[in-house]
Protein backbone atom coordinates (compact mmCIF):
# COMPACT_ATOMS: atom_id res chain seq x y z
CA UNK A 1 0.00 0.00 0.00
CA UNK A 2 2.85 2.24 -0.46
CA UNK A 3 3.30 5.22 -2.59
CA UNK A 4 6.44 4.73 -3.91
CA UNK A 5 6.46 5.97 -7.00
CA UNK A 6 3.58 7.42 -9.38
CA UNK A 7 3.91 7.64 -13.29
CA UNK A 8 5.20 10.97 -14.43
CA UNK A 9 3.17 12.05 -16.97
CA UNK A 10 5.24 14.05 -19.80
CA UNK A 11 3.31 16.65 -19.80
CA UNK A 12 -0.24 17.63 -17.83
CA UNK A 13 -2.85 15.49 -18.04
CA UNK A 14 -5.14 15.71 -21.34
CA UNK A 15 -7.82 14.62 -22.51
CA UNK A 16 -7.68 11.00 -24.37
CA UNK A 17 -8.61 12.60 -27.47
CA UNK A 18 -5.77 15.12 -27.71
CA UNK A 19 -3.57 12.62 -26.34
CA UNK A 20 -4.33 10.79 -29.82
CA UNK A 21 -4.84 13.68 -31.99
CA UNK A 22 -1.13 13.78 -31.19
CA UNK A 23 -0.18 9.99 -31.23
CA UNK A 24 -2.82 8.41 -33.79
CA UNK A 25 -0.53 5.06 -33.63
CA UNK A 26 -1.72 5.15 -29.78
CA UNK A 27 -5.22 4.29 -30.23
CA UNK A 28 -5.17 0.05 -31.31
CA UNK A 29 -3.14 -0.01 -27.94
CA UNK A 30 -4.89 2.20 -25.63
CA UNK A 31 -7.92 0.30 -26.85
CA UNK A 32 -6.17 -2.72 -25.30
CA UNK A 33 -5.09 -1.73 -22.19
CA UNK A 34 -8.34 -0.21 -21.44
CA UNK A 35 -10.06 -3.80 -22.04
CA UNK A 36 -7.54 -5.31 -20.08
CA UNK A 37 -8.31 -2.89 -16.83
CA UNK A 38 -12.09 -3.66 -17.63
CA UNK A 39 -12.17 -6.81 -18.26
CA UNK A 40 -10.17 -7.19 -15.45
CA UNK A 41 -12.58 -5.91 -13.34
CA UNK A 42 -15.78 -7.70 -15.08
CA UNK A 43 -14.56 -10.87 -15.13
CA UNK A 44 -14.01 -10.79 -11.02
CA UNK A 45 -16.90 -9.11 -10.72
CA UNK A 46 -18.66 -11.50 -12.05
CA UNK A 47 -17.51 -13.58 -10.03
CA UNK A 48 -17.51 -12.41 -6.39
CA UNK A 49 -21.07 -12.01 -7.85
CA UNK A 50 -21.97 -16.03 -7.99
CA UNK A 51 -21.67 -15.63 -3.71
CA UNK A 52 -24.72 -13.57 -4.14
CA UNK A 53 -27.77 -15.35 -2.22
CA UNK A 54 -24.96 -18.09 -0.74
CA UNK A 55 -23.04 -16.43 1.14
CA UNK A 56 -21.63 -17.45 4.79
CA UNK A 57 -23.44 -15.22 6.44
CA UNK A 58 -26.13 -12.33 5.78
CA UNK A 59 -22.80 -9.86 6.11
CA UNK A 60 -20.75 -11.34 4.07
CA UNK A 61 -23.20 -12.47 1.49
CA UNK A 62 -24.04 -8.65 1.65
CA UNK A 63 -20.53 -7.26 1.76
CA UNK A 64 -19.46 -9.54 -1.53
CA UNK A 65 -22.29 -8.17 -2.87
CA UNK A 66 -21.07 -4.59 -2.34
CA UNK A 67 -17.23 -5.94 -3.61
CA UNK A 68 -19.11 -7.37 -6.81
CA UNK A 69 -21.44 -4.29 -7.95
CA UNK A 70 -17.65 -1.39 -7.31
CA UNK A 71 -15.87 -4.02 -9.50
CA UNK A 72 -19.02 -3.90 -12.26
CA UNK A 73 -19.59 -0.02 -11.96
CA UNK A 74 -15.64 0.26 -12.51
CA UNK A 75 -15.99 -2.13 -15.40
CA UNK A 76 -18.82 0.39 -16.93
CA UNK A 77 -16.48 2.92 -16.63
CA UNK A 78 -12.84 1.32 -18.22
CA UNK A 79 -14.96 -0.20 -20.73
CA UNK A 80 -17.07 2.54 -21.60
CA UNK A 81 -13.79 4.72 -22.05
CA UNK A 82 -12.55 1.70 -24.31
CA UNK A 83 -15.60 2.17 -26.72
CA UNK A 84 -15.17 5.57 -26.85
CA UNK A 85 -11.36 5.70 -27.63
CA UNK A 86 -12.09 2.55 -30.21
CA UNK A 87 -14.78 4.93 -32.14
CA UNK A 88 -16.83 1.91 -34.14
CA UNK A 89 -19.88 2.51 -32.32
CA UNK A 90 -19.86 -0.15 -30.23
CA UNK A 91 -20.60 0.67 -26.31
CA UNK A 92 -19.55 -0.95 -22.97
CA UNK A 93 -22.00 -3.19 -22.85
CA UNK A 94 -21.50 -4.62 -26.36
CA UNK A 95 -17.82 -5.35 -25.34
CA UNK A 96 -19.13 -6.61 -22.01
CA UNK A 97 -21.87 -9.05 -23.64
CA UNK A 98 -20.89 -9.42 -27.11
CA UNK A 99 -17.23 -10.92 -27.44
CA UNK A 100 -16.13 -14.23 -27.20
CA UNK A 101 -13.44 -15.59 -25.12
CA UNK A 102 -10.59 -15.47 -27.26
CA UNK A 103 -11.01 -11.50 -27.37
CA UNK A 104 -11.28 -10.88 -23.68
CA UNK A 105 -7.89 -9.47 -21.78
CA UNK A 106 -8.54 -10.30 -18.37
CA UNK A 107 -5.53 -11.91 -16.23
CA UNK A 108 -6.36 -15.52 -15.58
CA UNK A 109 -6.17 -14.99 -11.85
CA UNK A 110 -9.82 -13.71 -11.93
CA UNK A 111 -11.62 -16.37 -14.43
CA UNK A 112 -10.42 -19.18 -11.61
CA UNK A 113 -13.71 -20.55 -9.82
CA UNK A 114 -14.22 -19.01 -6.38
CA UNK A 115 -14.03 -22.46 -4.50
CA UNK A 116 -14.60 -22.08 -0.72
CA UNK A 117 -15.08 -18.92 0.61
CA UNK A 118 -11.48 -18.98 1.73
CA UNK A 119 -10.46 -19.07 -1.99
CA UNK A 120 -12.56 -16.37 -3.08
CA UNK A 121 -11.44 -13.97 -0.39
CA UNK A 122 -7.73 -14.68 -0.93
CA UNK A 123 -8.30 -13.86 -4.60
CA UNK A 124 -10.06 -10.91 -3.63
CA UNK A 125 -6.90 -10.17 -1.45
CA UNK A 126 -4.05 -11.12 -4.49
CA UNK A 127 -6.09 -8.81 -6.62
CA UNK A 128 -6.92 -5.94 -4.39
CA UNK A 129 -2.96 -5.58 -3.36
CA UNK A 130 -2.54 -5.27 -7.11
CA UNK A 131 -5.95 -3.23 -8.01
CA UNK A 132 -4.42 -0.48 -5.41
CA UNK A 133 -1.37 -0.13 -6.33
CA UNK A 134 -2.30 0.11 -9.75
CA UNK A 135 -5.06 2.85 -9.26
CA UNK A 136 -2.42 4.94 -6.73
CA UNK A 137 -0.96 5.44 -10.10
CA UNK A 138 -3.38 5.88 -12.73
CA UNK A 139 -4.82 8.97 -10.65
CA UNK A 140 -1.84 10.51 -12.23
CA UNK A 141 -2.53 9.33 -15.74
CA UNK A 142 -1.43 11.31 -19.05
CA UNK A 143 -5.01 10.92 -19.71
CA UNK A 144 -7.63 13.08 -17.47
CA UNK A 145 -10.57 10.19 -17.98
CA UNK A 146 -7.88 7.50 -17.23
CA UNK A 147 -7.13 9.86 -13.97
CA UNK A 148 -10.85 10.31 -12.66
CA UNK A 149 -11.74 7.16 -13.39
CA UNK A 150 -8.66 6.04 -11.47
CA UNK A 151 -9.67 8.45 -8.32
CA UNK A 152 -13.17 7.23 -8.39
CA UNK A 153 -12.31 4.14 -8.24
CA UNK A 154 -9.44 4.13 -5.78
CA UNK A 155 -11.55 5.34 -2.68
CA UNK A 156 -13.65 1.64 -3.71
CA UNK A 157 -10.68 -0.11 -3.71
CA UNK A 158 -9.25 1.11 -0.86
CA UNK A 159 -11.86 -0.60 1.52
CA UNK A 160 -11.37 -3.62 -0.97
CA UNK A 161 -8.07 -4.47 0.50
CA UNK A 162 -8.60 -3.37 4.20
CA UNK A 163 -11.48 -5.85 4.19
CA UNK A 164 -9.66 -8.78 2.11
CA UNK A 165 -6.64 -8.41 4.07
CA UNK A 166 -8.28 -8.38 7.35
CA UNK A 167 -10.38 -11.65 6.51
CA UNK A 168 -7.06 -13.41 5.16
CA UNK A 169 -5.51 -12.66 8.52
CA UNK A 170 -8.05 -13.54 10.54
CA UNK A 171 -8.68 -16.86 9.29
CA UNK A 172 -4.84 -17.77 8.12
CA UNK A 173 -3.87 -16.95 11.82
CA UNK A 174 -7.36 -18.73 13.16
CA UNK A 175 -8.02 -22.40 13.12
CA UNK A 176 -6.58 -25.48 12.08
CA UNK A 177 -8.86 -25.61 9.54
CA UNK A 178 -9.56 -22.13 8.30
CA UNK A 179 -5.40 -21.94 8.23
CA UNK A 180 -5.05 -25.42 6.15
CA UNK A 181 -7.60 -24.06 3.84
CA UNK A 182 -5.94 -20.50 2.93
CA UNK A 183 -2.79 -22.20 2.44
CA UNK A 184 -3.81 -24.43 0.03
CA UNK A 185 -5.98 -21.05 -1.61
CA UNK A 186 -2.43 -19.79 -1.63
CA UNK A 187 -1.09 -22.28 -3.58
CA UNK A 188 -3.44 -23.19 -5.60
CA UNK A 189 -3.65 -19.33 -7.00
CA UNK A 190 0.06 -18.22 -6.83
CA UNK A 191 0.85 -19.37 -10.55
CA UNK A 192 -1.52 -16.89 -11.63
CA UNK A 193 -0.44 -13.83 -9.45
CA UNK A 194 2.83 -13.09 -11.93
CA UNK A 195 1.05 -12.24 -14.46
CA UNK A 196 -0.14 -9.05 -12.84
CA UNK A 197 3.09 -7.54 -13.03
CA UNK A 198 4.08 -9.03 -16.46
CA UNK A 199 3.84 -6.82 -19.30
CA UNK A 200 4.45 -6.63 -22.97
CA UNK A 201 5.13 -4.30 -26.28
CA UNK A 202 1.58 -2.93 -25.74
CA UNK A 203 2.40 -1.94 -22.20
CA UNK A 204 5.82 -0.40 -23.11
CA UNK A 205 4.03 1.94 -25.18
CA UNK A 206 1.22 2.79 -22.91
CA UNK A 207 3.45 3.14 -20.15
CA UNK A 208 5.96 5.51 -22.19
CA UNK A 209 3.06 7.72 -22.85
CA UNK A 210 2.15 7.97 -19.54
CA UNK A 211 -0.89 6.94 -19.63
CA UNK A 212 -0.81 3.24 -18.18
CA UNK A 213 1.98 2.40 -15.80
CA UNK A 214 4.64 -0.67 -17.34
CA UNK A 215 3.17 -3.98 -15.06
CA UNK A 216 6.79 -4.43 -13.74
CA UNK A 217 6.33 -1.10 -12.04
CA UNK A 218 3.61 -2.53 -9.35
CA UNK A 219 5.81 -5.76 -8.48
CA UNK A 220 7.60 -4.13 -5.34
CA UNK A 221 4.44 -2.65 -4.20
CA UNK A 222 2.05 -5.48 -4.47
CA UNK A 223 5.13 -8.16 -3.03
CA UNK A 224 5.60 -5.50 0.43
CA UNK A 225 1.54 -5.68 0.31
CA UNK A 226 1.42 -9.29 0.20
CA UNK A 227 4.33 -10.50 1.88
CA UNK A 228 3.35 -8.10 5.03
CA UNK A 229 0.15 -9.57 5.04
CA UNK A 230 0.67 -13.41 4.35
CA UNK A 231 3.14 -13.16 6.98
CA UNK A 232 0.95 -11.67 9.48
CA UNK A 233 -1.82 -14.17 8.22
CA UNK A 234 0.91 -16.88 9.31
CA UNK A 235 0.58 -18.46 5.74
CA UNK A 236 3.79 -19.73 3.71
CA UNK A 237 4.74 -17.90 0.82
CA UNK A 238 4.82 -20.86 -1.91
CA UNK A 239 8.73 -21.32 -3.54
CA UNK A 240 7.64 -21.80 -6.97
CA UNK A 241 7.84 -19.25 -9.65
CA UNK A 242 4.41 -17.03 -9.70
CA UNK A 243 4.12 -16.29 -13.18
CA UNK A 244 3.49 -19.84 -14.69
CA UNK A 245 0.28 -19.31 -15.60
CA UNK A 246 -0.65 -16.29 -17.59
CA UNK A 247 -1.89 -15.29 -21.45
CA UNK A 248 -5.21 -14.07 -20.29
CA UNK A 249 -3.55 -10.26 -21.30
CA UNK A 250 -3.23 -11.68 -24.76
CA UNK A 251 -6.66 -13.46 -25.12
CA UNK A 252 -5.39 -17.15 -24.35
CA UNK A 253 -7.47 -18.34 -21.89
CA UNK A 254 -8.46 -21.20 -19.47
CA UNK A 255 -11.45 -23.57 -19.91
CA UNK A 256 -13.39 -21.81 -16.69
CA UNK A 257 -14.04 -18.22 -18.97
CA UNK A 258 -15.95 -19.80 -21.68
CA UNK A 259 -18.39 -21.31 -19.16
CA UNK A 260 -18.20 -18.15 -17.31
CA UNK A 261 -19.12 -16.20 -20.19
CA UNK A 262 -22.11 -19.01 -21.58
CA UNK A 263 -23.99 -17.66 -18.00
CA UNK A 264 -22.82 -14.09 -18.19
CA UNK A 265 -23.38 -13.26 -21.42
CA UNK A 266 -26.16 -15.75 -22.09
CA UNK A 267 -29.50 -13.02 -22.02
CA UNK A 268 -28.29 -10.67 -24.61
CA UNK A 269 -26.85 -13.48 -26.44
CA UNK A 270 -30.44 -14.87 -26.37
CA UNK A 271 -32.53 -11.52 -26.87
CA UNK A 272 -29.84 -9.10 -28.21
CA UNK A 273 -30.30 -5.72 -26.88
CA UNK A 274 -33.07 -6.53 -24.21
CA UNK A 275 -33.83 -4.24 -21.51
CA UNK A 276 -35.19 -3.47 -18.35
CA UNK B 1 -16.46 -23.92 20.49
CA UNK B 2 -19.54 -21.48 19.85
CA UNK B 3 -20.33 -21.20 16.33
CA UNK B 4 -22.72 -18.47 16.33
CA UNK B 5 -20.92 -14.78 15.78
CA UNK B 6 -22.42 -12.21 18.94
CA UNK B 7 -24.83 -9.79 18.16
CA UNK B 8 -24.20 -6.06 17.68
CA UNK B 9 -26.21 -3.33 17.54
CA UNK B 10 -25.67 -0.76 14.89
CA UNK B 11 -26.29 3.22 15.39
CA UNK B 12 -25.84 5.12 12.80
CA UNK B 13 -25.43 9.52 12.73
CA UNK B 14 -26.71 10.16 9.56
CA UNK B 15 -26.06 13.34 6.85
CA UNK B 16 -27.91 15.65 9.04
CA UNK B 17 -28.58 14.35 11.99
CA UNK B 18 -26.28 15.29 15.50
CA UNK B 19 -27.00 11.95 17.32
CA UNK B 20 -26.16 8.50 16.56
CA UNK B 21 -29.57 6.34 15.97
CA UNK B 22 -30.47 2.79 16.07
CA UNK B 23 -30.72 1.47 12.75
CA UNK B 24 -30.71 -2.36 13.51
CA UNK B 25 -28.25 -5.32 14.50
CA UNK B 26 -26.27 -8.05 12.84
CA UNK B 27 -23.57 -10.69 13.84
CA UNK B 28 -19.99 -10.01 13.72
CA UNK B 29 -17.08 -11.75 15.64
CA UNK B 30 -15.31 -8.68 16.87
CA UNK B 31 -16.38 -4.71 17.39
CA UNK B 32 -14.00 -4.14 14.36
CA UNK B 33 -15.88 -6.57 12.41
CA UNK B 34 -18.74 -5.52 13.38
CA UNK B 35 -17.93 -1.99 12.15
CA UNK B 36 -17.11 -3.03 9.16
CA UNK B 37 -20.25 -5.49 8.94
CA UNK B 38 -22.33 -2.03 9.89
CA UNK B 39 -20.81 -0.10 6.72
CA UNK B 40 -21.93 -2.84 4.16
CA UNK B 41 -25.26 -3.99 5.98
CA UNK B 42 -26.57 -0.67 6.78
CA UNK B 43 -24.97 2.81 4.75
CA UNK B 44 -25.06 1.36 1.15
CA UNK B 45 -27.42 4.10 0.15
CA UNK B 46 -25.22 7.23 2.40
CA UNK B 47 -27.22 7.00 5.19
CA UNK B 48 -24.58 7.65 7.67
CA UNK B 49 -21.23 9.42 8.77
CA UNK B 50 -20.20 7.42 11.61
CA UNK B 51 -21.03 4.17 12.83
CA UNK B 52 -20.95 3.00 16.48
CA UNK B 53 -21.44 -0.31 17.29
CA UNK B 54 -22.50 -1.97 20.82
CA UNK B 55 -23.06 -5.67 22.04
CA UNK B 56 -26.32 -6.40 22.65
CA UNK B 57 -25.59 -8.24 25.45
CA UNK B 58 -24.68 -4.89 27.13
CA UNK B 59 -27.54 -3.31 27.07
CA UNK B 60 -30.05 -3.86 29.82
CA UNK B 61 -33.51 -3.51 28.71
CA UNK B 62 -36.33 -2.77 30.57
CA UNK B 63 -38.92 -5.53 30.86
CA UNK B 64 -42.38 -5.20 29.21
CA UNK B 65 -43.88 -6.73 32.12
CA UNK B 66 -43.05 -3.65 34.07
CA UNK B 67 -44.64 -1.44 31.42
CA UNK B 68 -47.10 -0.53 33.39
CA UNK B 69 -45.67 0.17 37.16
CA UNK B 70 -42.92 2.51 35.16
CA UNK B 71 -44.77 4.28 32.29
CA UNK B 72 -48.28 4.71 33.44
CA UNK B 73 -47.87 6.63 36.56
CA UNK B 74 -46.87 9.52 34.60
CA UNK B 75 -49.67 9.44 32.14
CA UNK B 76 -52.48 11.78 34.55
CA UNK B 77 -49.29 14.08 35.61
CA UNK B 78 -50.10 16.71 32.81
CA UNK B 79 -48.21 19.09 35.03
CA UNK B 80 -44.81 18.20 34.31
CA UNK B 81 -44.94 19.35 30.68
CA UNK B 82 -44.30 23.00 31.03
CA UNK B 83 -47.38 24.36 29.53
CA UNK B 84 -48.80 26.01 32.67
CA UNK B 85 -46.29 29.18 32.47
CA UNK B 86 -47.43 32.75 30.43
CA UNK B 87 -44.28 33.34 28.04
CA UNK B 88 -43.56 36.68 27.97
CA UNK B 89 -44.31 38.03 24.29
CA UNK B 90 -40.21 39.58 24.19
CA UNK B 91 -38.69 36.28 24.97
CA UNK B 92 -39.93 35.54 21.37
CA UNK B 93 -40.77 31.85 19.79
CA UNK B 94 -39.80 29.26 21.67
Amino acid sequence: MSADATIAPLAPARPVDDLLAAAPELRAPLVTGLCRLGDATLILGHRVSEWCGHGPALEEDIALANTALDLIGHTQMWLGLAAQVEGRGRSADDLAYHRDAMHFRNPLLVEVPNGDIGRTLMRLFLFDAWHHALLERLVSSSATEIAEIAAKALKEVHYHLDRSSDLVVRLGDGSEESHARMQAALDLLWPYTGELCFGDDTDAALAEAGILPEPGDLRSAWDATVRETLAEATLAVPEGRNDVQRGGRQGRHTEHLGYLLAEMQFLQRAYPGAEW
Amino acid sequence: MRKEWPLWEVFIRSQQGLNHRHVGSLHAPDAETAVRNARDVYTRRKEGVSIWVVPSAAITASTPSDKGPLFDPAEDKVYRHPTFYDIPDDVGHM
